[in-house]
């Protein structure tokens, strides 16, 4: 499944909009062992960051405490129409990013 | 044995003596003790009954606004038009001929101090203990949009009657083709695989009657009782008629607009055709207006004796409390209303009462002679309820003869349990 994003179509400038995204990712802990006793090796997410129009405006990073497809919410100011970019990054190479744009008016 | 006398159980000499020469000289001229049940659903009506049973000396009364009871168990079957209303209803007929005083009046207040309950019409009702079985009611405000005058539009069918008849008669409006969306909330809620069951009813009908329509679940939570069960149901039955988008897909209703039709979720609108919204939940009110609700909205209680841990001498049974790892249903209500009774009856009598082994058992229809169920068996462990050993769920990959039998199983257990409680 693709990432979940939600961000407002459109809004007014100066206005306060509510992001929210929602990617698909085991988090495996790598705390976990598998009935024969052997450690679950760890693959989780590890950051994600969000560019409005090229500059980044909210990054978090991940831990192997944050459950399986992690569920993020953040809130930025709506200042100009254009594009949200969305990052992904975890072990094992793993990247995944997804994009949506916005009118501001 | 010499006990040296000091202060303390030279006064504690005198109390017993005191109680013992004067008080039940006074308790013996009266009844064994005065029992108020609020509520006569399954756990009320089980708790009200098994009381006098129990104790016929016992005053017990039961304060219910309605006087017929309608049975959410089965309401499904209704929804879907496989069962008429009529088989809902229950009275309280029999509850009275046992010597139980039936009140069909509202409570509206409680004074825990006095001990004494006021309903709507202004008769109090003294008490030496309380039982509290309101069921549910809604949090309204975690769902924006959606108040009383959205529930004609947007019907949740959760408690049953007229919202029951309001569902089916939108179904059986609804054109060939429509969409059906049933919005679920997160636990705890009433009877958890039910609405599962209702989605899986409904399928039967369009399929039955409007085979390109389609059922859209939008669900607060990732994972729910039986799925396996159901989702090979689903499968087996009614291809891909049943849609079902979960938690981490994007589920969970966040507010609705009854205007429009629109139910929203975190990540997206839908504007279906009928929508059976069933929003998150609560303990009936009449509990926090007894004190007895927690900020999760619900009552915690001793599992043991049922009592509130909130206010003393109030008793909570049925969907309204925190059962721990018991499942909010008619059979759970049921066996904790008995076994609530049997602790207010020792109690009474000044015995500690014993601790309760409940069963929970859960049937759930997905067609006509297709049937399943879940039982579990709980005891207190610390502070709550736990499951303990002994449980069972139907077998996943099971012949349709199973199925039927346990179809009709259903049929049986329900008419036991109402003729337990009301018959």
């Amino acid at each position: 499944m693709p990432a979940l994003i939600n961000v407002p179509a459109k809004a007014k400038r100066g206005d306060v909009i509510e992001i929210r995204t929602l990617t698909s990712h085991i988090m495996e802990t790598g705390f976990r062992h598998t009935a024969d006793g052997k450690l679950v090796p760890r693959d989780i997410i590890t950051s994600f960051i969000c560019r409005y129009n090229g500059a980044e405006v909210f990054r978090a990073d991940l831990f192997p405490a944050i459950a399986a497809n992690p569920y993020l919410s953040f809130f930025t100011v709506a200042r100009e129409s254009g594009k949200f970019e969305f990052e992904w990054i975890g072990d094992n190479g793993y990247s995944s990013t997804a994009s949506t744009s916005i009118m501001v008016e | 044995m010499n006990v040296p006398v000091t202060r303390r159980n030279a006064v504690l000499g005198i109390t017993v003596a005191a109680t013992s020469l004067i008080v039940p000289s006074i308790l013996r001229a009266q009844s064994a003790g005065r029992i108020v049940v609020i509520g006569g659903g399954f756990g009320g009506a089980a708790c009200a009954r098994a009381l006098k049973r129990a104790d016929a000396r016992l005053q017990v009364t039961l304060i219910e606004p309605n006087k017929t009871f309608i049975s959410c168990p089965l309401s499904n079957a209704v929804i879907a038009g496989l069962r008429q209303m009529e088989a809902q209803q229950f009275g309280y007929d029999k509850l009275a001929a046992e010597g139980i005083t039936i009140v069909a009046q509202a409570a509206t207040a409680i004074d825990t101090q006095k001990r004494s309950v006021t309903t709507a019409d202004g008769t109090a009702f003294g008490y030496d203990r309380l039982v509290v079985s309101p069921g549910i009611d809604f949090q309204i405000e975690a769902l924006p949009g959606y108040d009383a005058a959205a529930t004609e539009k947007m019907p949740h069918a959760w408690k049953a009657g007229a919202q029951t008849l309001l569902l089916r008669r939108q179904l059986e409006a609804m054109a060939e083709g429509g969409t059906v969306a049933i919005a679920i909330p997160a636990n705890p809620s009433r009877c958890p695989p039910a609405p599962y069951e209702r989605a899986s009813l409904i399928a039967h009908y369009l399929k039955t009657n409007k085979p390109r329509s389609k059922v859209l679940i939008l669900d607060a939570k990732d994972s729910f009782s039986q799925q396996r069960l159901f989702e090979t149901a689903w499968k087996e039955l009614y291809g891909d008629m049943i849609e079902r988008i979960a938690l981490s897909q994007g589920g969970r209703v966040t507010s609705v607009d009854p205007a429009t039709m629109t139910i929203v979720t975190e990540f997206g609108n839908y504007t279906p055709d009928v929508a059976n919204v069933i929003p998150p939940q609560r303990a009936g009110r009449i509990a926090e207006i007894a004190g007895a609700t927690d900020a999760t909205g619900w009552c915690p209680i001793d599992p043991v004796s049922f009592e509130s841990k909130l206010v003393p001498n109030v008793h909570v049974v049925g969907d309204a409390c925190l059962g721990g790892g018991i499942p909010k249903s008619a059979s759970a209500a049921s066996g904790q209303g008995k076994a609530c009774a049997a602790a207010i009856v020792a109690l009474l009598a000044g015995r500690a009462p014993a601790a309760p082994r409940l069963t929970g058992v859960c049937y759930n229809t997905v067609a006509p002679g297709y049937g399943f169920s879940l039982a579990g068996n709980y005891q207190p462990k610390g502070d709550i309820f736990a499951e303990v050993e002994g449980g069972a769920t139907s077998p996943v990959d099971a012949p349709r003869e199973l199925r039927a039998r346990e179809a009709a199983e259903t049929e049986r257990w329900f008419e036991t349990i109402t003729a337990d409680t009301f018959g």
